[in-house]
C-alpha cells in the first residue's frame, strides 16, 4: 500500500485539500508510528532539534496533550501557547502573531482558532509548516483521520463501508473533515440531525441526508456521534437535551437493531444521556478509546510528514490560495 | 541516476549457499539456538533475516525469534535526502533482553545504517550481545563498524552500486555491480 507515494506538504489544513493517495499515505505512515507508542521506550529521535508551538485560540485539553504528546515522542520541543495569556490580548493579529513565533527559529505551529479559515491564513503567512487542530466550523482534520484510521483497524476497509455521521452537523468542523475523508476514501456518508442542525447544502460533498435516525442506523458499519454543544450553538436549534436524547440518543435499545458488530466512535467529550448513552459509550461496540490512543499515532504522522515535506508544494488548491 | 549493469556477483545458488555458510558460523559461536534473534533491516535485510532464521531452524531443529526493523526515523540525512523517505512499521514481538541479536542487513557500506540499527535496538530493550550479518560488504565505511558473517567481500568503487535483487521484491535473486553513468 502507497509504498512509493512522496509527500510534498509543508501544512496539513485539511481533508478538503488532500487526495485520496496523501491520505492513505498518512494512514499508513500513522501504522508505523502506532508500532512506536507500543514499546516501552516510546521516543525516536526523528524530530531532534525541531520546534513544536502549539498556538490554541480555543481551550482544549485533549487535542493539545495529543498533539504535545506526538511530538515529544518524536523527540521535539514543544511550547504551549495559551491565547487567554499572550499578546493576542492586546491587539496583534494573527499573522504577526504567527510572524513574531516564527521569528523565535520555530518549525511548526499547531494551530487551533474560532474562525474557520485561520489556519490556511497563517500557512500563507509563514514559512513554517501549519497543522490545523480545528478551525471554527470548517475542519478538524487530524481528528478525521485518527477517526478513519481506526475505523479501518477495526474492519480493514474503508472502501464501501456505511458510516453515518450523527449530531450537530451545521456546527461540526468534526463533521465536515469525516465527510471530506470517508467520502475521498469511497465510503458510502449518510448525514443524520434534526433539520435545524443539517447546513445548506452539505449534500453537495455527496452525502445523504436524513432527519430519521433509525434510517441512518440501519445497515450502518459504523456511526460516528457527534458531541451536542447545548452550551453553545446546538441550543439555538434544538429544544433541549432530553428532547434530543430521546429522539436521536443513541442507545442500547437503538443499537440492539442494528448491525452486530457496528462500530461506534465519538470525538469526545461524550455528553452521556444527550446525544449517547453510557451503556453504548462504555459497551462493546465502542471504540472511544481507541480513537484517543490512535490519535498519538496518527498526529506523529502528520507532524513527521509535514515537517521533513521535501521540495514543499502549495497546501491548497489554487482557487483557495487566491482567496 | 541511470545505471548500467557491469558485473553479476552472485546467483540463487550462491546467494543460498552464502547464507547456509553463515548460518553455520552463527550455531559454531553460540552455545543455544534459545539465545539468539534474528532482526532484519528493511527491506531487503528483513527478507534475508527470515532466510536466515529458516536455515538456523532447519541446523538446530528450531526456528529463533525473528523480526524486522524500519530505520527511517534514526536516520541522520532526514534533513538532507532529495525525498522524504516512508516509515514502514518495525516488527519486532518479542523481548531483546538478554538475547544475542544477529542483525541482518543485505549491502554493507558506510555503516550509517547500521548506526541507525544499533540505535533503534538499544530503545528496544538490552540485548546480551549484537552481531552483524551482511551478504554484500563492499568496503568505504564512513564509521568504526564491521561485520560478524559475511556472504562476500567484493572490492568496489564510489561510482559503482551494488544491487541485491530478492524473489521477495524484486521476483529473482541476484546481486549484481552496476555503475552511475555520468550525467550528462
Amino acid at each position: 500500500m502507497s509504498n512509493k507515494f512522496i509527500w510534498t506538504k509543508k501544512d496539513l489544513l485539511g481533508l478538503e485539500y488532500l487526495s485520496a493517495e496523501e491520505i492513505n499515505h498518512i494512514l499508513y505512515t500513522a501504522a508505523s508510528f502506532k508500532e512506536v507508542t507500543t514499546r516501552q521506550i516510546k521516543k525516536v529521535p526523528v524530530l531532534r532539534g525541531k520546534t513544536v508551538v502549539n498556538l490554541f485560540y480555543e481551550p482544549s485539553t485533549r487535542t493539545r496533550t495529543s498533539f504535545e504528546l506526538a511530538a515529544k515522542r518524536l523527540s521535539a520541543d514543544v511550547i504551549n501557547i495559551a491565547v487567554e495569556s499572550s499578546s493576542v490580548r492586546k491587539g496583534e493579529t494573527l499573522i504577526d502573531t504567527g510572524r513574531n513565533i516564527e521569528a523565535l527559529k520555530i518549525d511548526i505551529i499547531v494551530v487551533r482558532h474560532s474562525a474557520s479559515g485561520a489556519p490556511n491564513i497563517l500557512a500563507r503567512s509563514v514559512r513554517s509548516s501549519v497543522v490545523n487542530a480545528g478551525d471554527g466550523w470548517h475542519e478538524h482534520p487530524t481528528q478525521a483521520l485518527l477517526d478513519i484510521f481506526t475505523l479501518k483497524e477495526k474492519l480493514g476497509r474503508i472502501e464501501g463501508l456505511k458510516v453515518s455521521i450523527i449530531g450537530d452537523i451545521a456546527h461540526s468542523r468534526v463533521a465536515r473533515s469525516n465527510i471530506w475523508g470517508f467520502i475521498k476514501l469511497g465510503a458510502k456518508v449518510t448525514v443524520c440531525a434534526p433539520e435545524k442542525l443539517i447546513p445548506v447544502g452539505i449534500e453537495q460533498t455527496g452525502v445523504h441526508v436524513t432527519n430519521d435516525i433509525n434510517e441512518a442506523l440501519e445497515d450502518a458499519d459504523a456511526i460516528n456521534v457527534l458531541r451536542m454543544q447545548f452550551e453553545r450553538d446546538s441550543k439555538l436549534a434544538f429544544p433541549s437535551a432530553l428532547e434530543y436524547f430521546k429522539q436521536y440518543g443513541i442507545t442500547s435499545d437503538r443499537i440492539k437493531k442494528c448491525k452486530k458488530n457496528i462500530v461506534v466512535m465519538h470525538p469526545g467529550p461524550i455528553n452521556r444521556g444527550v446525544e449517547m448513552s453510557s451503556e453504548v459509550a462504555d459497551g462493546a461496540n465502542s471504540v472511544i478509546l481507541e480513537q484517543v490512543t490512535n490519535g498519538i499515532a496518527v498526529r506523529m504522522a502528520v507532524l513527521y510528514l509535514v515537517a521533513l515535506a521535501k521540495k514543499p508544494t502549495s497546501s491548497l488548491p489554487a482557487k483557495v490560495e487566491n482567496m | 541516476m541511470e545505471l548500467k549493469e557491469k558485473t553479476k556477483l552472485m546467483d540463487k545458488d550462491a546467494i543460498e549457499r552464502a547464507l547456509e555458510r553463515i548460518a553455520h558460523e552463527i550455531v559454531e559461536r553460540v552455545k543455544s539456538i534459545d539465545d539468539i534473534a534474528v532482526i532484519g533491516i528493511k527491506n531487503r535485510g528483513a527478507y534475508l533475516g527470515r532466510r536466515l532464521a529458516e536455515k538456523l531452524a532447519q541446523i538446530c531443529g528450531k526456528r529463533p525469534d525473528v523480526g524486522a526493523l524500519d530505520i527511517t526515523l534514526y536516520r541522520d540525512d532526514l534533513t538532507q535526502v532529495a525525498e522524504q523517505p516512508v516509515v514502514h512499521a518495525t516488527e519486532i514481538d518479542f523481548i531483546i533482553d538478554d538475547k544475542k541479536v544477529i542483525l541482518v542487513d543485505d549491502v554493507l557500506f558506510t555503516g550509517r545504517t547500521i548506526r541507525c540499527a544499533l540505535d533503534a535496538l538499544i530503545d528496544f530493550g538490552r540485548p546480551a550481545a549484537i552481531q552483524l550479518a551482511v551478504l554484500i560488504d563492499r568496503g568505504h565505511r564512513e564509521l568504526p563498524i564491521r561485520a560478524d558473517y559475511v556472504g562476500k567481500n567484493v572490492p568496489t568503487s564510489l561510482k559503482e552500486v551494488v544491487e541485491v535483487r530478492l524473489e521477495e521484491s524484486d521476483g529473482k535473486d541476484e546481486v549484481v555491480i552496476c555503475e552511475k553513468l555520468d550525467e550528462q
